[in-house]
């Protein structure tokens, strides 16, 4: 008898370790999608082949940066990307002179408005670059943010 | 990491406007700590994804450079009483969401 219940609670317990085994997998294949190599790239345009497949964007007056023009904490940058596109996929912030100048990428779905606000870290003053993938092609515009570290105000 | 989101979705004609604020380090691997003077490893969220009613509206990857808590904002063409849930996953594994009630 005893060496029945040392069985079935064996069994049991090999049956939660699966089941543990198996939920760790979820979040590594959600990680595995990450997009390491663009994130990782050092400038802006192997980001932007990396993330997109190409570089090549055409400058356009429809993407609205809101940035502020002086951001005294480099640490918190917020940054507003809209647009009067249609047939929006994609929003891609950069800032053109961190080590690394992708920050982030937004993958929209239908019914999805065009527009997207977040906060970003930026080492020095330089461009804010917004990339946005429309109808199978990229447009960007970009916004000089002057970044003052350890000051107030410049 | 129970409790690290902190959302808001606000339908203003058919449109809903959502606002959530996170709370992670968001570290870069590349500072250091100033007492031991060790690097403190990277610890940042990658990926953030939103959902109203089931379905995906928005999904966010990010880098070590968006700012520590997070935060988060864009709307979709939605109506009042949807359900929206706000996921997100880090560099370690570690994941946490949300849902909240369109009003």
């Amino acid at each position: 008898m005893q060496r029945r219940t040392f069985l079935k609670s064996t069994l049991a317990g090999s049956a939660v370790a699966v089941a543990v085994g198996a939920g760790l997998l979820t979040p590594r294949m959600v990680l595995a999608a990450w997009p390491k190599a663009a994130f990782e790239a050092k400038s802006v345009d192997d980001a932007l082949s990396s993330l997109f497949g190409s570089a090549d964007n055409t400058p356009s007056g429809d993407i609205k940066i809101k940035a502020p023009d002086i951001a005294e904490n480099g640490a918190v940058v917020p940054v507003t990307v809209s647009s009067s596109m249609k047939g929006v996929d994609n929003i891609a912030i950069i800032a053109s002179k961190n080590g690394t100048p992708l920050s982030a990428n937004f993958k929209l779905d239908a019914g999805t408005q065009a527009m997207v606000a977040t906060r970003i870290k930026m080492g020095k003053t330089s461009d804010v670059v917004a990339v946005i993938k429309a109808n199978g092609k990229l447009y960007s515009a970009r916004k000089n943010v002057k970044v003052t570290i350890g000051g107030c105000g410049g | 990491m129970a409790n690290s989101i902190k959302i808001r979705a606000r339908a203003k004609g058919n449109a809903v406007t959502v606002k959530a604020l996170i709370k992670h380090p968001m570290e870069t691997g590349l500072r250091k700590d100033k007492k031991t003077g060790k690097v403190i490893p990277a610890l940042f969220i990658q990926e953030v994804t939103c959902k109203a009613n089931g379905k995906q509206v928005l999904l966010a990857e990010w880098g070590p450079a968006v700012s520590k808590n997070p935060y988060l904002s864009f709307a979709f063409n939605g109506a009042k009483g949807e359900t929206v849930n706000l996921s997100w996953v880090d560099n370690t594994g570690q994941s946490d969401s949300a849902e909240v009630k369109v009003k």
